[in-house]
């Protein structure tokens, strides 16, 4: 990209003053590359990891689970005559969901699988495919997340960008910037120049809390390497307890997307898309009063 | 409005229509090809991995008569279906032998009794499906590595086969007999025994009386159940479709420890 550094007459298209418009450095080579490539794993882990929970779209919380113990959640379906319900089950909640969840078409007739071919990889039943391209990928999430991990605290960038200023914690702050957000109400300025107490904080909670979750829950639904580590389903509360877990867990993760990529259409698409693709991002000058 | 409806519509099936053929696509993909095989060095990655970690003797973790599942759900084969089989139950497995052969130096043909006059171990242990289900049950039967060590290897001996009585899918060529495989690593771990004994009872048969395999750092398809031959081999490539086990024939990873 051939973008100025100083760019100050493309933002004047519908404004008669055009503000003055600096490209800072934000996102570093290594924090780009393992942005895209964390979008990458994470949309094929989700979408192989729905193939997977098909083969048994049930979840248990204890040492042991099975079609004959009880199951806190369930996607299911029921015969109701010729005709075949679909359902989603959670505690004593059940909702019908015929069409999407529990019996879906498959081949132009409604069939009775969890979550619909749109949204599985492959799009057929297909177990052991589902899983090889979940492994492939969780590999490759893994080495991402260590290299991400390494940089954020070699090069400082955790405690940098990541680690909210005291000014920002101060429930006034915090409180300001929830009303400013329902407002979609974005920093411009100077204050643009940091991630606000927010976006630290999500960021924050997915790199170290959500996403190492996932991998930790994971590894616990294999037996080998819970004889290699006995305290994994210990500390989860069993393996089907994990397995719930990294459920729940992906499902926070698809709701952090879901808002994340609201925001960055909601404050500045192009901005926010160049930033992490070249790693420049416009802050403009102009006054940040209405 | 119409013009916003339609340009609606468009965007839609535009969104949808692209959603599709990305899934289409990774289902091309899935079957076969040069990224299918690229995902398949997953597994290889996967077992150095895991015996890294393990070591050879790292143990399934053994849980207590209170962890027991109420209901240990069976799974695959619930009855085999031939005339040998229903003899052989029919008479308590007593004309039932286990044939031990291929690279060994004594050939054996095993007895339930005689099996039962090795030295027992018997662990509570966690079942994991493939599927993602999970059932704890006791298991008593005698160490693997200890009929090896009886049968006494030949060199070049590398995996272990075990032939079942089951047919898990009906086939003119008999490839839908069920068959299992694991190496001399799993062979010899403490906690790879043939079972006898569920839950403090004789092994039930929708449970794979009247002998199956306990291989507890592996998922429950290489679990072999009905066993009928232990077979040692340096190569399992020639056995029905190569890859070393029924499931694994149909797609399944060969290394089922994850």
């Amino acid at each position: 990209m051939t973008t100025p550094v100083l760019a100050g007459a493309d933002a004047g298209n519908d404004t008669p003053v055009a503000p003055r418009r600096r490209l800072i450095r934000r996102h570093s080579l290594v924090v780009r590359l393992t942005h895209w490539l964390n979008v990458t794993c994470l949309s094929f882990l989700l979408l192989s990891g729905l193939q997977i929970f098909n083969a048994h779209p049930r979840l248990y919380w204890g040492q042991y689970g099975a079609d004959a113990d009880h199951a806190f959640f369930e996607i299911g379906n029921r015969a109701d005559g010729d005709t075949l319900h679909g359902f989603l089950r959670a505690g004593p909640l059940r909702i019908d969901t015929t069409g999407v969840l529990g019996v879906s078409n498959e081949d132009g007739s409604p069939t009775a699988r969890a979550f619909p071919t749109w949204i599985t990889i492959p799009s057929y039943h297909d177990l052991g495919a589902g899983r090889r391209w979940h492994f492939f990928f969780a590999w490759l999430l893994f080495f991402n997340g260590l290299i991400y991990l390494g940089h954020g605290i070699l090069r400082g960038h955790f405690r940098r960008d990541l680690l909210p200023d005291r000014d920002q914690l101060s429930p006034r702050h915090l409180w300001r910037e929830i009303v400013d957000h329902a407002r979609l109400r974005f920093a411009h300025g100077e204050e643009a120049r940091r991630y606000n107490a927010l976006q630290k904080l999500s960021y924050m909670a997915v790199a170290f809390v959500l996403l190492p979750l996932m991998v930790l829950t994971g590894l616990t639904m294999s037996p080998g390497v819970d004889a290699a580590f006995p305290f994994l389903p210990g500390l989860f509360g069993g393996r089907p307890s994990a397995r719930s877990i990294h459920f729940v867990t992906a499902s926070l993760l698809v709701a952090f997307v879901v808002v994340h990529v609201a925001m960055v259409i909601l404050s500045g698409l192009w901005n926010n898309l160049r930033s992490m693709i070249t790693g420049r991002y416009a802050i403009s000058d102009e006054d940040t009063s209405p | 409005m119409t013009l916003d409806n339609s340009r609606r519509r468009f965007l839609r099936s535009l969104a949808l229509g692209g959603s599709a053929l990305a899934l289409a696509s990774c289902d091309r993909l899935a079957q076969g090809g040069s990224f299918d095989a690229l995902l398949r060095e997953t597994e290889k990655l996967t077992l150095r991995a895991q015996r890294a970690l393990q070591g050879r003797h790292a143990l399934a973790k053994e849980y207590t008569e209170a962890d027991l599942s109420p209901v240990f759900r069976a799974n695959g084969t619930q009855m085999p279906d031939s005339d040998e089989y229903a003899s052989l139950l029919e008479n308590h497995f007593a004309d039932w032998r286990l044939k031990v052969d291929g690279l060994v130096q004594h050939p054996q043909s095993i007895s339930l009794d005689e099996l039962k006059r090795f030295a027992p171990r018997t662990q509570i242990t966690r079942h994991d499906c493939v599927e993602g289900w999970s059932a704890i049950g006791k298991w008593q039967g005698v160490p693997l590595g200890r009929i090896l060590d009886v049968a006494g290897l030949k060199p070049g001996a590398r995996y272990v086969v075990f032939h079942c009585a089951d047919e898990l899918e009906q086939t003119l060529d008999g490839s839908g007999r069920y068959y299992e495989s694991i190496d001399l690593v799993d062979a010899y771990h403490p906690q790879t025994i043939l079972a006898y004994g569920m839950n403090g009872k004789d092994l039930p048969v929708a449970h794979g009386a009247p002998l199956r395999l306990r291989v507890e750092r592996q998922l429950g398809y290489k679990q072999a159940k009905y066993l009928m031959r232990i077979e040692v081999v340096d190569s399992f490539a020639a056995f029905f479709g190569g890859k070393g086990g029924y499931w694994e024939d149909r797609g399944y990873e060969w290394y089922g420890g994850i």
